[in-house]
């Protein structure tokens, strides 16, 4: 049994992983991530690709909301920024799906540095419904400036093609979707473990003793809404790639909703929690419909009350977890690890 | 165990001495209520300055005057850096804190959910440069950046005898230590002037000790310039070299523990009108 983790390095101690068995644990991830798209049929590599884009765009409202404290109810509207940025991109201007999708990227964290500017000044609810009103604003926009956006009717957009492979297949998305999670995830943990990362971390802690240690707070608050929006329109373009399809309607209130339940099951303020989030709650209702209709032919009256247990499944999980877990996924499993670590002398 | 520091806690350029700050009758009112009347003082590099007072005296608003938390209606606050000479009045907190200005607070500001480590890391923000995409990609030159302040920030640990807590989060540490925590935070900073606002408040006498020496050595080893607020008496009188009183918002007095001792207008303050004859060692000045 250890007794503590010693490092002899600065750089060492400075790492992202400390132990054997984290390293060990990552590589075994890694290893099942890159044989699952080889055994799963297409309805799993479906659920796979949206786990994937998931975690990006919770990844992205984590930096807002988990890490920096400026509550966000604006996520579904900067999603939509980077979904039609990247259709009207491709389909008007012709561009390659990849270059659309950096400018997309870009385009969402100017708008959503813009809608953050009201955060110098407002926080907590006050903010939450300030970000409330950017989402109705950005959702208005799309559906009532017809000559760019189409209006309310659907966008299609080509196929995304590199080397002409078809990216948009279950399969090629797999790898395209789950390499940008790598690399979001990658990118925002080395983030906070430097001043830029302390410094959003330092503003929801502590506002005051943060601009008394020399951080500007109106700069690293509209930072952190350009960082946490570049990600959040990823998530936007990825999905306009993969449905090559887009509608308002995947991006209403409801989803900045979804996404907010997501970092807060997960864990907020953590990158992998945001992973355990984006599972949770795509799995969580194709669970639940796979059992109903498993249970349909012994119990047909299921059939019929399905969708309202779902959503009443859905409100249950997140009372549970505020009221039992409110540090999330990524504590249950924080605890998990320490019960077996200090077995059998858990005291 | 002696250690050698291989950084000096210190940035300013000015000797021993010298004018290093400046507040020239400041005036600070909120609403119909007047916090400071025309307050004048001078510190002057590397000396201990205290400043005193009951409470309500507008101690902590004269502090907060010049780290910026609050701009004064009239008066100038003016800071030498020995390069040049800024007038800090209007400048925001942050600005005024990357000339090299550090503070602590009477509550503890700390962040929380960092550990001990990111608070004094946190605390050295004004000297990181790299870029916020270099910073995510962290390769070379932000990563080496990250580990020289991460070396750096381990000479303050071994200054205030933190190491066995350095990997703990703050918000779980006792007040005695969170409170040396937070002097650490300020000292990343490498300030050249650094304002304490009551660091031994709520602390048995030996921790006083412990927090009084590790005032002492920020002084004396490194130079630092200190502005201390603080009610314990036989704390200030035995560490400062020189002391301001303030009373409803005016300064009484000033000058050296045995001057103050001495001031008239002090004893009045501290003792009323009618005993202004009275022994001062009934006030334990």
């Amino acid at each position: 049994m250890n007794s503590g983790i010693f490092h002899s390095t600065y750089k060492a101690d400075m790492g992202l992983r400390h132990t054997f068995h984290e390293k060990l644990r990552w590589v075994i991830f890694g290893i099942l991530m890159l044989v699952f798209p080889f055994f799963a049929d297409r309805y799993y590599l479906t659920l796979a690709n949206q786990i994937g884009i998931a975690t990006i765009g919770a990844i992205g409202l984590n930096i807002l909301v988990g890490y920096t404290g400026q509550i966000s109810l604006g996520q579904g509207g900067f999603m939509a920024v980077g979904a039609y940025a990247a259709a009207i991109l491709t389909i008007n201007m012709g561009m390659p799906w990849w270059a659309s999708t950096i400018i997309a990227c870009l385009v969402t964290a100017i708008v959503g540095a813009l809608f953050g500017i009201p955060s110098l000044r407002l926080k907590g609810l006050y903010l939450a419904i300030a970000t409330l009103a950017s989402q109705e604003i950005i959702l208005w926009v799309v559906t009532h400036w017809d000559a760019v956006t189409g209006g309310v009717d659907a966008l299609v957009v080509p196929a995304p093609m590199l080397f002409g492979i078809n990216m948009s297949t279950d399969f090629n998305f797999y790898w395209l979707v789950w390499a940008l999670a790598g690399v979001t995830a990658l990118l925002t943990a080395n983030l906070f473990r430097t001043h830029f990362g302390r410094a959003f971390i330092a503003i929801r802690d502590q506002d005051i003793a943060a601009e008394v240690m020399g951080i500007n707070l109106f700069k690293y608050k509209l930072l952190s809404f350009a960082t946490s929006s570049f990600f959040v329109g990823m998530a936007g373009a990825l999905t306009a790639h993969y449905r090559s399809i887009v509608t308002w309607e995947r991006f209403t209130i409801d989803v900045s909703v979804l996404y907010l339940a997501m970092i807060i099951i997960g864990g907020l303020g953590s990158v992998r929690g945001s992973f355990y989030g984006a599972a949770f709650m795509t799995l969580l209702p194709a669970i639940l419909s796979n059992v109903g209709r498993a249970l349909k032919s012994s119990l047909p009256i299921v059939d019929s009350i399905l969708p309202f247990i779902q959503q009443a499944a859905f409100g249950l999980v997140i009372i549970l977890f505020l009221v039992f877990e409110p540090e999330g996924l990524n504590k249950m499993w924080k605890n998990i690890k320490d019960y077996f670590r200090l077995w059998p002398f858990s005291y | 165990m002696q250690r050698d520091f291989r950084h000096t806690l210190n940035s300013s350029h000015l000797k021993p001495g010298d004018l290093q700050l400046k507040a020239d009758h400041v005036k600070l009112g909120f609403g119909g209520v007047t916090a400071l009347y025309d307050v004048s003082l001078s510190i002057r590099q590397s000396e201990i300055f205290a400043i005193i007072g009951p409470n309500g005296a507008g101690k902590t608003s004269l502090l907060n005057c010049i780290s910026g938390l609050y701009h004064p209606q009239q008066g100038s606050i003016t800071y030498y850096t020995g390069k040049a000479e800024h007038e800090i009045t209007r400048l925001k907190p942050y600005q005024i804190a990357s000339l090299g200005i550090a503070r602590s607070f009477q509550n503890i500001e700390l962040f929380r959910h960092m550990t001990v480590l990111e608070n004094l890391m946190a605390g050295a923000h004004v000297h990181m440069k790299t870029s916020l995409l270099s910073s995510m990609i962290y390769w070379g030159k932000a990563q080496r950046e990250q580990i020289a302040f991460r070396r750096f920030v381990e000479d303050i640990i071994d200054l205030l005898e933190i190491q066995a807590i350095r990997d703990q989060p703050v918000g779980s540490l006792a007040y005695g230590l969170q409170k040396r925590v937070e002097l650490g935070r300020a000292l990343a900073m490498k300030p050249a002037i650094l304002l304490l606002d009551e660091p031994m408040a709520g602390m048995n006498a030996e921790e006083k000790e412990d927090m009084a020496r590790f005032v002492l050595d920020v002084n004396e080893e490194h130079g630092v310039t200190i502005v201390l607020i603080e009610h314990d008496m036989g704390v200030i009188m035995d560490i400062s070299d020189r002391i301001a009183v303030l009373n409803f918002g005016q300064k009484i007095g000033d000058g050296t523990p045995d001057e103050v001792r001495q001031n008239e207008a002090v004893i009045k303050a501290y003792l009323g009108e009618d005993q202004s004859t009275a022994p001062m060692k009934m006030i334990e000045l």
